[in-house]
């Protein structure tokens, strides 16, 4: 009697050992290291320009080991012997290298290859663990929305004009693109023309006074597929500017409708993450307006160059294109003037409207229109006296440059009129990144100090170990022989869960270690209830063999329940927390269910072992047994 | 089964007066006091900085009442050294970088970063709205898992009790004006599934001896299952409670909020699980009937021996 067929002892052998192969990982502590790659993604590193990077290193004496190059030939990995150098030496090899190359902070992994070669891998730290920069940015979609109705509304005028049908369209502050004819011909000839142009918008008619209006918006469908856009293509923009910052195995993730979560480990330099990260500078190339052009086709904005006395210039309200349409920028110089400018290439179809446009317009000034987003903040006293902030976004926008045409642009040209080699890289480097399609506010920042992250591990680890101590010991003095068997389950337990969360990749938080934790005060519960069960059912006069089979079987519905109702509270926490919490959640369900296992099969096996298929007067399982 | 029966049920009145005299006096002290939310729900801006050599905190205060932040809260985390500036809202994101390099221009010594976090309002207001809806959504779950496992008075028994520890727990954060931030949260979510697998195993016991004693009156089917898993309530709670204790003294400021509230979670988990589910179930007038076996569409989840 209780006596497990070898096949079961082999499986629970089996589990146990993919759990300490698989959890293994963890017990290498990673190196920090800097990691070299090119701008573009199909740049090669040389052994050059490694030994370039070293030997800047060399020269301030920092300790260095090694170093390799990829497999592909497109980046390199040096190992540093103090993290504390990691940052000065990023700062030394950007320099020795230049531009061109992207220089990141890493921390290699020192798993040997026995274990990587069949998948093992530590687990992954969270920001609260490792240091780093979290941000949760909310994309304005109501401003993408607004800024295609203003595209509609330039077409509309254009297209009415093609067709030579007169009458007044204007864009209405509730978004609408209101038009006023003066005959019901007309203004049906202009629904029909707008309709063939623009299905995607919804045309209804009215008319009041002897006045004939139409009146234009977008359809519910268009309008989410705007806003959808617009996230999609900020969280593509972001992640190339991300790249562009230097950080390795960075997180840029869709939240909700239409929140980014933005993740960089080791990031120190907030500052300068959040600004690279929020600018929405885009450009807008437009012809100077003529001087008889009417007021409503042209927009006077500021001029910062002090070549020309006056402090603004008059600009066509129709764009020629967009920094969307640029493929490529790179800061240089002028070679006459020794001035900084930027080199642009534009996609074929930005070079086809760009040479379209100025080669009908040669003579005339070019203006390149600088967009940025920023917020105002006003302070507002509230009905019940409390001071109330309201921050409102608006678009400051200037012209960098204007320039006049000598000759019509294709798809390469340059932008000149910048103040610094500075500011020439800062935009080249934003036109490559590309964009936002919509603007972006901060909602939530958390940054943690390496010091800090480290810290929490320490103590994360350290409570782990007490209390894992502490329970044992007193699993030990209160249960005996079958103590011995829940300890060994439950170290197995921990080992289990760590291994699962290796294989899976999942993050391990704070909050994570502390599930951790509490898995261990609660893992030994179905210990707890089956033996007390043994318990009970030796004082009914059940000999020790019935009374550990009808221990384990009378427990184990109990236990069922207990964590199939644990378990679902466990996925709720998953499912509606967030960042740190879902560690905690997760930690907490992968615990349960490996507790399972080893509380129940696990415990039964090293009890069969101890007792199965003897005679046994007396078991040892305290309580006056 | 065991010769001494302890009589829990014979003092349910009193047990019952305390759990709504403290209830009462949680909700009382939540209206009144409120919770003290931490940055998580209220938004603004929090910057933890350790200072080489201990800074005077009035310094700190008004060098920040000096650079135009006289509104700061300026107090100590943790260590002397280690200091923790909260700013009630984050007028711009760049709020913390801006207070951090105050710090760092007047301080005496090396200021080095620990961490900086900052919350917009709406994302504040958010988080409360999910937080509720997290434990509601977690109650009424239960509810129906245990209607469907048990029967619809355990059900009403074990929601009670959630609800009675939930209250209590978030009552003693409002009585001592602890920190409330996300982790507590999670916490309380923690104690939840806690206490659920505390009253789930009475719960068994309770079903299991009213199916077995058919001559016993309810008080003393429930008296004689209580005693039964004593020993186990205690054990488990104790075991908990050690590893908690552990989190609580090592594991960090940052974790201590977590650990505060499942301590209290599981010491009054653990007497509503006795007192409070069993004590509902008897108001319910639970009896043998509510759990016999329907014999005749057989009993295909139930296979208890």
């Amino acid at each position: 009697m209780n006596k497990y067929p070898w096949w079961k002892n082999a499986l629970i052998l089996l589990v146990v050992a993919f759990g300490f192969f698989y959890a293994a990982p963890n017990l290498y502590s990673p190196d920090p290291a800097i990691q070299i790659s090119g701008e573009s993604s199909g740049a090669e590193i040389s052994q050059a320009d490694l030994n370039r990077a070293l030997a800047s290193l060399d020269a301030e004496n920092i300790e260095h080991f090694g170093e390799t190059i990829g497999e592909k030939g497109n980046s390199a990995l040096i190992r540093l012997k103090d993290r504390e150098q990691q940052l000065t030496a990023q700062k030394l090899i950007q320099r020795a290298l230049g531009d061109g190359y992207i220089v990141a902070l890493n921390l290699a992994p020192t798993t040997p290859e026995w274990l990587t070669a069949w998948g093992g891998q530590p687990m992954k730290l969270g920001l609260d663990l490792s240091g780093g920069v979290h941000f949760l940015l909310e994309v304005d979609t109501d401003s993408a929305v607004a800024s295609r109705q203003e595209f509609y509304n330039t077409g509309i005028k254009r297209v009415l004009r093609k067709e030579r049908i007169r009458g007044l369209v204007q864009l209405q502050d509730n978004g609408e693109i209101q038009g006023r004819f003066n005959t019901e011909e007309l203004r049906d000839k202009a629904a029909r023309v707008i309709r063939d142009e623009y299905n995607e918008l919804q045309v209804t008619k009215t008319e009041d006074e002897g006045n004939f209006y139409l009146t234009a918006v977008l359809t519910e469908q268009k309008r989410k597929e705007i806003e959808g856009y617009a996230v999609e293509q900020n969280l593509t923009t972001l992640r190339n500017r991300v790249n562009e910052l230097g950080v390795s195995e960075p997180l840029v993730q869709r939240q909700g409708k239409n929140r980014i979560v933005v993740e960089l480990p080791g990031i120190q330099d907030t500052a300068e993450a959040k600004r690279i990260l929020g600018k929405t500078a885009n450009l807008e190339f437009r012809l100077e307006a003529k001087y008889d052009a009417p007021l409503s086709e042209r927009e006077r904005f500021d001029f910062r160059s002090n070549d020309y006395g006056d402090s603004g210039a008059w600009l066509e309200k129709d764009i020629v294109i967009t920094g969307e349409r640029v493929s490529n920028a790179q800061a240089g110089f002028d070679q006459q003037t020794g001035q900084a400018q930027v080199n642009i290439t534009l996609d074929s179809e930005g070079g086809t409207m760009m040479h379209r446009v100025t080669r009908h317009n040669i003579n005339r000034r070019l203006g390149v229109l600088f967009i940025e987003r920023k917020t105002r903040t006003t302070y507002v006293e509230a009905a019940d006296g409390t001071e109330k902030i309201v921050k409102t976004p608006y678009d400051e926008k200037h012209i960098i440059s204007l320039a006049t045409i000598r000759d019509a642009l294709g798809v390469q040209f340059r932008i000149t009129g910048l103040d610094s080699p500075a500011e020439a890289a800062e935009l080249a480097l934003l036109l490559r990144a590309g964009a936002l399609a919509a603007p972006i506010d901060f909602v939530e920042e958390r940054t943690v100090g390496p010091s800090l992250g480290a810290e929490n591990i320490k103590q994360g680890v350290l409570s782990v170990q007490i209390g894992l101590g502490l329970v044992a010991l007193f699993m030990l003095v209160y249960y005996r022989v079958f103590g011995i068997a829940a300890v060994c389950a439950l170290s197995a337990n921990i080992v289990l869960l760590i291994s699962v969360m290796s294989v899976l990749a999942a993050t391990l938080t704070l909050p994570g270690i502390a599930g951790i934790v509490l898995t261990v005060g609660m893992a030994v519960d179905a210990n707890v209830l089956i033996f007390s069960r043994i318990r009970e059912e030796l004082a009914n006069r059940a000999s020790p063999q019935q009374a550990i089979s009808a221990g384990f079987d009378r427990a184990f519905v109990t236990i069922m329940d207990a964590n199939i109702t644990t378990l679902i509270v466990a996925v709720i926490l998953y499912a509606v927390g967030t960042g740190p919490v879902k560690g905690f959640a997760v930690t907490l369900s992968i615990g349960i269910l490996t507790s399972m296992f080893t509380a129940i099969m696990g415990t039964r096996a090293i009890i069969n072992l101890i007792y199965g298929g003897r005679r046994v007067n007396k078991l040892a399982i305290g309580g006056g047994a | 089964m065991n010769d001494k029966v302890i009589n829990f049920m014979g003092v349910r009145r009193v047990a019952a007066a305390l759990s709504i005299a403290f209830v009462l006096i949680s909700i009382v002290s939540l209206a009144v006091r409120g919770l003290n939310f931490g940055l998580d729900f209220t938004g603004g801006t929090l910057v933890e900085v350790v200072y080489e050599q201990a800074e005077p905190l009035s310094n700190v205060r008004s060098s920040l009442a000096n650079a135009g932040y006289p509104d700061a809260v300026v107090v100590n985390f943790g260590a002397d050294t280690d200091v923790l500036v909260r700013l009630p809202q984050g007028m711009s994101p760049d709020l913390g970088d801006q207070i951090l390099g105050i710090l760092q221009e007047t301080a005496g010594s090396e200021v080095e970063l620990r961490r900086i976090e900052f919350v917009g309002p709406q994302v504040g207001e958010e988080l409360r709205e999910q937080g509720g809806l997290a434990i509601l959504l977690a109650l009424v779950v239960v509810l129906i898992y245990i209607s469907m496992r048990f029967q619809l008075k355990f059900a009403f028994g074990a929601v009670v009790a959630l609800g009675h520890d939930v209250i209590i727990v978030l009552g003693i954060f409002s009585l001592l004006q602890l920190d409330f931030d996300l982790t507590v949260l999670g916490a309380l979510l923690a104690v939840i599934g806690y206490s659920l697998n505390d009253t789930i195993v009475v719960s068994d016991r309770i079903r299991e001896n009213f199916r077995k004693l058919r001559k016993q009156s309810p008080t003393e089917v429930i008296n004689i299952s209580l005693t039964d898993t004593l020993g186990r309530t205690l054990v488990t709670s104790l075991t908990t409670l050690l590893v908690l204790l552990a989190l609580l003294f090592t594991g960090g400021e940052m974790i201590r909020g977590f650990a505060q509230a499942l301590t209290a979670g599981i010491v009054v988990g653990t007497y509503s699980s006795i007192y409070v589910a069993a004590n509902f179930m008897l108001m319910l007038n639970i009896n043998q009937e509510d759990l016999i076996i329907p014999e005749k569409e057989g009993e295909p989840i139930d296979d208890m021996p």
